[in-house]
């Protein structure tokens, strides 16, 4: 099912209601099976997937927890008798324990991400290593179909492994409240990847009518199918056209391809987790932000912290800091250290953490090679911009333009082209493709085809770009007022009747300006031959 | 909570929803194309339920009986009241349910279908199954019909609420849209699509050869449904094949038909091969170069067709009943005015 | 602590350490800063942060920070 789809209003319209008549303690259980069958709209077998995930997890998660609390009371009813180096030796047993089953569980897991999504591309790489050195049969592809959101709910469950692991969250006791969490519908498809700690403080909850969170939830999800069906699905057609074909469209069209693909990007996920996030606050869930306007950064770093948090967090905090505070690492720091001095020692473990970061970033994104260089570009940009950093200062001192408003309006607009190039290694789905695109950037001369009229033989009419400009002009108007604040709170502030304009009036848009359907092409109903 | 905010709520809700559904009914009135200037043949299957409905003969198929026969000529000269619920690209199963309809309103004595259709086992282009579905009445019959109609990519609930399909329609819409908003205009005559204009028939493609020249599975089946309909209700069905030069008729297909009109004693005319005993002319009678009759075409076909149902089947004269007579009056004067214009419009003589 | 503030001081000088809480929440201490300064402890320190002990609360002041050395220089 498809956000978009008559399906899915269908259930929801039949979801929402039903929550709420239903006694509260049916409430987990209606959202956990409403969530079951939202998945296996997708593909029945895809729910063994889920239901591998959810129950190897829960259950090393348990374990790890139980064993936990066995030390704690092992150590507590023997403090007297145990002496340091007998407790500390205990701990480091039972922590050895917890540990292979952590281990366990997340390689397993790993293991079926691995196998689903990316077997055929090593396969493929394979084959071309072997063929490279002249030999060999060529290994064949295997069949998997990618099951749903599997990169995403693997992550959330790996997420709160390691959360209990540590120690920072405790274990789900109750199977079924753990298998909403993996689950939760409304996130499954495109993330955002949601913490144990923050989501099960309102998932796991009973929640009473409360008309303005639901009222809040609906026009959040209006919002959300706004830039999904109005800007997203529309710009779609010239996008596909440009990409389809690099070799026509290189050059100026090339750029413009850019900027319809980062637009399309834009409001495409940011539409589809409002719509999420709007779901569930009618639910009366509270999932967290996934973007904080990203598009007002001033810097990659920035940028970096604005965009899809929740993937950027994930990382950060389950790979970045593990790997940077890892034994190998320091070993390293200090080798570096003591070979080429005090700043070496610092710069190289951050350097080889952030690589792993964004080498895995890339991987995760999808299974192929342009997805990886895209990774390492954000990293040799990110790293860049990280040393020229002194440089950057002397400047901002030297002409005192930090803080400026001309000069922060250069560092979000250099900032947004520098996230548009960096896009177009996510667009082509070969890397000869980019590189070429790339190139042809500064060496093809057709910049007239931005005047002479070629635009509108790319799929999009005059009206789809006039459709397009005022709703790009839209989502900015928004983003900056939203500098101040929510916007939702301030319409409910107003008269009912304007408060009913605007929200029915962002309905009508959508429903006569959204792309969906079959589409009116007069053409079509020209009557010819029979 | 008081008397009178509860009121104020009430009030609230109500007004908005009155607001909601009365903008979005206008809208999609407005916004649902109206076939009244161009493209005519969308509006056939609705005009079908504003008329008395009595008639001896009906009609279903595609533009091969709505172009090729004049119910007018019918009446004035045979007294046979009849009329064609005809659709642009009419599929088969279209036809059938198109039928079903109908008989929850009347049982003609006798029913012709143009079997020209059965060369799709499935439904071709989305927009003709708009144009033969969106102007029937609801009922199971509809449902039906446009559940076997549906390509893939196409919804039911576009059917339920047009203004879904037509959404995107607001940058098209026409003076007409405003004018017909309510209103409607008739545009058919008994369902006939009246063309008087002349392009001669010349240079018409032969058929490509075909690797199968069975009829699927699927479309032959309503042929047989059709069929059974008509018998159980006590219909004469009679099976044609208009005298359309283009889309090819292979004599492969022909055969079936024959042998299935033989083995369900049914009469089939193939007016293909009935041509030059009817007088058809390609170089005077069809204003397409051969793909459909025009009005001296269609007039030829329905003097045949009157002489055969009066002879052979012994449909009576109704020119004697005074209130059938009086509709019909008013019919043949507008027939004649539309002549004349058309006779203008293209710069003709008059006969 | 007067150890701890000079490697901070060094990494960002223009920030008020005695009085600010928020390093974390308030974006001072980005994750390369944070890895930077772990690195940096360990050393002066002689301790082992691992990644379960980067959370906000840890790194949000100078005074959290000097805690968690403190406990972590306990359990070795």
């Amino acid at each position: 099912m498809l956000f978009t789809s008559y399906a899915f209003l269908g259930f929801l319209l039949v979801l929402i209601p039903a929550y709420y008549l239903v006694p509260k303690r049916g409430q987990q259980p209606l959202l956990l099976a409403a969530s079951y069958l939202f998945y296996a709209a997708a593909g029945p077998k895809y729910l063994l997937y889920i239901l591998a995930t959810t129950c190897t997890v829960y259950a090393a998660a348990r374990l790890i927890e139980d064993n936990a609390l066995r030390q704690k009371a092992y150590v507590k009813a023997h403090k007297e008798k145990l002496s340091r180096e007998e407790r500390k030796a205990y701990q480091n047993g039972q922590k050895r324990i917890r540990f292979r089953w952590a281990a366990l569980c997340l390689l397993l897991n790993l293991g079926i991400l691995a196998v689903v999504k990316y077997a055929n591309f090593v396969i493929a790489n394979l084959n071309a290593a072997v063929s490279a050195f002249g030999g060999g049969e060529p290994l064949s592809f295997v069949t998997l179909a990618l099951p749903m959101g599997i990169s995403f709910y693997t992550f959330q469950a790996i997420g709160y492994l390691v959360d209990v692991y540590r120690g920072a969250v405790p274990a789900e006791r109750n199977l079924f409240r753990f298998g909403l969490f993996i689950a939760f519908f409304p996130q499954l498809v495109q993330g955002p990847i949601s913490r144990f700690g923050d989501l099960s403080k309102t998932l796991g909850q009973p929640h009473g009518y409360d008309a303005k969170q639901v009222s809040f939830g609906l026009q959040r999800m209006l919002w959300g199918y706004f830039k999904k069906m109005v800007i997203a699905d529309r710009v779609l057609a010239g996008v596909s056209t440009i990409i389809g074909d690099p070799g026509t469209y290189n050059g100026a069209y090339a750029a413009v391809g850019m900027l319809l693909y980062t637009l399309e990007l834009y409001a495409d996920f940011t539409g589809g987790i409002d719509i999420t996030i709007g779901i569930a606050e009618a639910l009366g869930v509270t999932v967290q932000e996934n973007f904080h306007r990203p598009y007002f950064s001033k810097s990659l770093k920035e940028y970096w912290r604005r965009w899809h948090i929740s993937m950027c967090s994930w990382f950060r905090d389950y790979i970045f800091y593990p790997v940077s505070t890892s034994k190998p690492m320091q070993r390293t720091a200090k080798f570096f250290r003591k070979r080429f001095g005090e700043r070496a020692g610092k710069r190289v473990p951050v350097y080889l953490s952030t690589f792993t970061v964004w080498l895995a970033t890339g991987i995760w994104h999808g299974a192929s090679w342009n997805f990886i260089v895209w990774g390492l570009a954000n990293w040799a940009v990110l790293m860049a911009s990280e040393e020229l950093e002194p440089l950057y200062k002397k400047f901002h001192d030297r002409f005192h333009v930090d803080g400026k408003l001309w000069y922060k309006i250069f560092q979000v607009g250099r900032t947004f082209l520098l996230v548009c190039a960096l896009n177009i290694f996510d667009c082509y789905s070969s890397l000869k493709d980019t590189f070429s695109v790339f190139a042809s950037l500064l060496t093809v001369n057709n910049w007239h085809i931005l005047w002479d009229g070629s635009l509108l033989d790319l799929g999009l009419t005059p009206l789809d770009y006039a459709i397009l400009a005022a709703g790009t002009i839209l989502m900015l108007t928004v983003s900056l007022t939203q500098r101040t604040g929510q916007i939702r709170p301030r319409i409910a502030a107003k008269p009912y009747p304007i408060r009913f304009i605007t929200w029915y009036g962002l309905f009508l848009i959508i429903l006569l300006a959204g792309a969906y359907g079959v589409g009116y092409d007069a053409s079509q109903f020209i009557y010819n031959q029979f | 909570m008081t008397e009178t905010s509860r009121m104020g709520r009430f009030v609230k809700i109500a007004v908005s929803a009155v607001i909601i559904l009365v903008s979005l009914f206008l809208l999609q009135r407005l916004l649902t194309p109206k076939y009244v200037d161009d493209v005519v043949e969308g509006a056939f299957v609705a005009e079908y339920y504003e008329e008395e409905k009595d008639h001896d003969l009906i009609f279903i198929g595609d533009c091969e009986v709505y172009e090729n026969f004049s119910p007018a000529v019918l009446w004035q000269d045979y007294g046979i009241n009849s009329y064609i619920r005809g659709s642009a690209e009419q599929y088969i199963w279209q036809s059938y349910y198109l039928l079903e309809d109908t008989l929850r309103y009347e049982t003609p004595d006798v029913v012709v279908f143009n079997v020209q259709s059965l060369q799709f086992n499935e439904s071709q282009r989305e927009a003709y199954n708009r144009m033969s579905l969106e102007g029937m009445e609801w009922s199971p019959s509809k449902v039906k019909a446009i559940f076997a109609s549906m390509k893939d990519s196409e919804n039911f609930l576009d059917y339920v609420f047009p203004i879904l399909r037509y959404h995107s329609r607001w940058s098209d819409l026409g003076a007409s849209d405003l004018e017909y908003l309510f209103k409607k205009k008739p545009v058919s005559f008994n369902g006939y699509y009246m063309r008087v204009d002349v392009r001669p028939a010349e240079n018409v493609p032969e058929g490509r050869p075909l690797a199968d020249y069975r009829f699927g599975a699927n479309a032959w089946s309503y042929l047989v449904k059709i069929a059974d309909l008509c018998e159980a209700n006590g219909i004469e069905l009679i099976l044609i094949k208009a005298p359309s030069l283009y889309p090819y008729w292979y004599e492969e297909w022909d055969a079936q038909v024959r042998d299935f009109a033989q083995e369900r004693g049914l009469r089939y005319l193939n007016f293909l091969e009935l041509g030059p005993e009817i007088g058809v002319d390609y170089s005077t009678d069809t204003y397409d170069g051969g793909l459909h009759m025009n009005l001296s075409g269609a007039e030829k076909l329905s003097h045949y067709m009157g002489a055969l149902l009066r002879e052979e089947i012994g449909l009576p004269d109704r020119r004697g009943e005074e209130a059938l007579s009086a509709v019909w009056e008013e019919k043949l004067a507008a027939y004649e005015a539309e002549k004349l214009a058309q006779y203008e419009y293209y710069g003709m003589d008059v006969e | 602590m007067n150890e701890l503030l000079e490697i901070l001081t060094d990494l960002h000088p223009d920030v008020d350490y005695e009085t600010e809480e928020h390093l974390v929440d308030d974006m001072i201490l980005d994750s390369m800063d944070i890895v930077s300064l772990i690195s940096e402890i360990s050393e002066t320190f002689d301790i082992t942060v691992t990644a379960k002990d980067i959370v906000p609360e840890n790194f949000n002041s100078a005074k959290a920070l000097y805690a968690l050395i403190q406990r972590l220089e306990d359990e070795d």
